[in-house]
């Protein structure tokens, strides 16, 4: 059983939080927050989420108490954004460390200076090495169906691991749209209760987070490198029995009309919906163009972004944020190394757009696909581009 | 006192949860600390560690010194993860998943930890209402990372970032009075020990476990490594730092403050320096001054006994 409803996709997330039946919301509310856990106390103080919510004095004691909660079995839940992710940012390093399955909403936004509330995906990219399985969402349906699946992965035996689910901040988590709300034994049935791999027990003592000297310090990461690059197998599996079980399917990475395309753009989170429509556009003036839309962001599906380029000689990369001073896009460098050593790899040409807020209209797109066109043409690769960008 | 502790050993609980084969150093007044505070609190008892001395010396992988559960996550935040430990534990035994039963939750910090970058994760716990015990083992600077002043430095002693010089006594500030700070939080139970004074430190122990609610402890712990001092002093010392008014035993139950160990005498400052390297280059005139400033902290102490804080 499903309803039919429109909403926030921050509501969405709460709802599905509370069908999850998480035991612990900690979360604080600025720098900045969404009305994700606004909406969980409510849930908690009318009685219909029985969990503790905890209100703490800052981002980093929320994934501090986080990994309290989860230590000793609690299913565990937090939301944040931009300042709020970096102050996190210690912490998110020990929390996959320490096997503990948190699961955590970003609402990705811009970072200061200068300050800004805006959409973009400078936080999640600064996080790019914490250890956590991370995943986009284009809408507030994939933002809700993934924040279920999130606690189904990151409590799997096999993974034990915690979880981000990045849905760009305003442009989703402000956006009222129509979800499709499962009820809650259609939850339970795909979500089975949480049994914790390790856990703070008096009966049973553990010492967790011990100190790592040089002899063993190496290995540990290792652990932490097979673990998460593993974890593909379960992710692709869970992924499958949700869509099985709710009908609605995800893959690492998804496409639109790239199957007989020329030139192929890449693109992460809710800009993704808009390319589309630039896409479909395109091709009624009989242009082949595609999308690729990567979702899984770590551990990174090099096999299925392979597949999904396939022969094309031509793919454009819409980065969210800029590596300053390095090779720009963080998005777009990864891909190029992902090539690197490929006999067939394609031209990768680079841009940014969307920064702090700033629109990304169908003419961008256009804008991006006329130089993919040109690449395909001259085989010269341009220089990254600000799209967008006044001079 | 002194005359019990030829009884001590038999009145003292056999049960150890802190056990030996840890690298504290010699004379180590905090691991005693940590030893006695566990002796007493038991089995049923959860330990969230900050970053440092203790957490460093009982914790290289894959060894541990610990027998009750125990989890070190970072430097600032170990009253945020007891209140997290203290928060699942909660919810799981109100929803079924665990049995009820108590367990004491314990937060530990040196006063780096505690007093500098752990004061805000302290101040949320504590205003949080969560049931948990909060200790700081206080031994006076960054000792685990080579003897760096805090907060909680004592004027007058030189460290490795206060170092005293012809322009400079080494630290220059007063003692942050934590215990105090948190009093401020309204929380049921506030007091100071010493393991040289072991009998009211396991009173204060039992009273902290017992409060319904956040509970504080402020352990003062000789460190002979850092204060410059022979290791078999470290008894000695923690007896003079009380009687000579630097380190007052006392507690504060709801908001009342009762002096534990009174010291209506206050012996010369000087006992309690001159054995210590960190007080050596010390000259008389600011002895003075320092011993003038204590006797008048420890006067405040006195007028604010039986008086709500």
């Amino acid at each position: 059983m499903e309803t039919r409803t429109g909403m926030e996709a921050s509501i969405a997330i709460a709802e599905a939080v509370c069908l999850c039946d998480a035991d612990i919301v900690a979360a604080y509310p600025i720098t900045p927050q969404t009305h994700i856990v606004e909406h969980l106390s409510e849930l908690v103080a009318d009685g219909k989420l029985h969990a503790n919510f905890v209100p703490v004095e800052s981002e980093h004691s929320a994934m501090s108490v986080c990994c309290g909660t989860s230590a000793v079995g609690a299913r565990t839940y937090t939301a944040t954004a931009s300042q709020g992710l970096a102050l996190m940012h210690e912490i998110l390093f020990i929390a996959p460390a320490l096997r503990l399955p948190i699961v955590m909403s970003v609402a990705n936004r811009s970072l200061s200076g200068p300050i800004s509330i805006w959409n973009d995906h400078s936080d999640v990219m600064a996080e790019r090495d914490i250890g956590w399985v991370q995943i986009f969402a284009e809408n507030a349906q994939q933002a809700l169906d993934l924040t279920i699946w999130a606690f189904r992965l990151a409590e799997d035996r096999r993974v034990s691991l915690p979880v981000m689910v990045n849905f760009d901040g305003f442009i989703l988590s402000h956006t009222i749209e129509p979800v499709l709300m499962p009820d809650k034994e259609t939850v339970q049935a795909y979500l089975p209760p949480f049994e914790p791999l390790l856990r703070l027990d008096v009966d049973a003592p553990v010492s967790m987070g011990p100190v790592g000297i040089p002899d063993i310090y190496t290995e540990t990461h290792h652990v932490q490198q097979v673990l998460l690059t593993d974890a593909y197998g379960p992710i692709v599996e869970t992924l499958d029995a949700f869509g099985k079980h709710f009908g609605r399917e995800y893959k690492p990475v998804e496409t639109y009309r790239a199957d007989d395309a020329e030139v192929l753009l890449l693109t992460m989170g809710a800009l993704g919906e808009t390319a589309m429509e630039a896409v479909d556009l395109r091709r009624e003036r009989g242009q082949k163009v595609g999308l690729l839309r990567l979702r899984l962001w770590r551990p990174f599906p090099f096999e299925d972004l392979y597949r999904a380029v396939g022969r094309r000689p031509v793919l454009g990369v819409m980065d969210r944020a800029i590596s300053y001073g390095g090779p720009y896009g963080p998005v777009a460098s990864e891909i190029k190394a992902a090539f690197y050593h490929r006999e067939q790899r394609p031209r990768v040409v680079e841009f940014v757009a969307g920064l702090g807020g700033r629109d990304v209209p169908i003419s961008d797109f256009d804008t991006m696909f006329d130089a993919l066109f040109d690449t395909l043409e001259t085989g010269r690769v341009p220089e990254p581009r600000l799209v967008g960008l006044r001079e | 006192m002194e005359s019990l502790n030829v009884f001590a050993a038999r009145l003292w609980p056999t049960e150890n949860r802190f056990v030996s084969g840890h690298r504290a150093c010699q004379g180590c007044g905090e691991a005693l600390a940590v030893r006695m505070v566990h002796s007493i609190l038991g089995r049923n008892t959860m330990v969230a560690s900050a970053t440092g001395c203790m957490e460093i010396i009982s914790s290289s992988y894959p060894d541990t010194a610990w027998s009750v559960p125990w989890i070190h996550v970072a430097f600032e935040n170990a009253a945020a993860v007891a209140s997290g430990i203290e928060s699942g534990l909660d919810i799981l035994a109100k929803k079924g998943r665990l049995p009820k039963r108590r367990i004491t939750v314990v937060g530990m910090g040196g006063d780096g930890g505690t007093a500098d970058i752990g004061i805000q994760a302290l101040s949320g716990a504590m205003e949080r209402g969560h049931d948990m015990i909060y200790i700081c083992y206080d031994n006076e600077a960054y000792m685990n990372t080579g003897i760096q002043r805090s907060s909680s430095t004592p004027m007058g002693a030189s460290t490795t970032t206060s170092p005293a010089g012809s322009l400079s006594i080494g630290q220059q500030t007063w003692k942050k009075n934590v215990p105090l700070i948190v009093a401020a939080h309204d929380v049921p139970y506030v007091a100071t020990a010493n393991p040289s004074f072991p009998f009211d430190l396991a009173e204060k122990v039992r009273k902290a476990a017992a409060a319904r609610g956040p509970a504080y402890l402020h352990i003062f712990s000789a460190c002979p490594t850092g204060w410059r001092m022979a290791p078999e002093l470290a008894i000695a010392i923690g007896r003079k730092a009380v009687r000579t008014g630097v380190a007052p035993l006392y507690e504060i139950v709801d908001g009342r403050l009762r002096i534990t160990v009174p010291t209506p005498e206050l012996q010369p400052l000087r006992d309690y320096l001159k054995p210590q390297g960190r007080f050596r280059h010390l000259d008389e005139k600011t002895i003075a001054e320092i011993e003038k400033r204590v006797a008048e902290e420890y006067r405040k102490l006195e007028n604010r006994e039986g008086r709500k804080i």
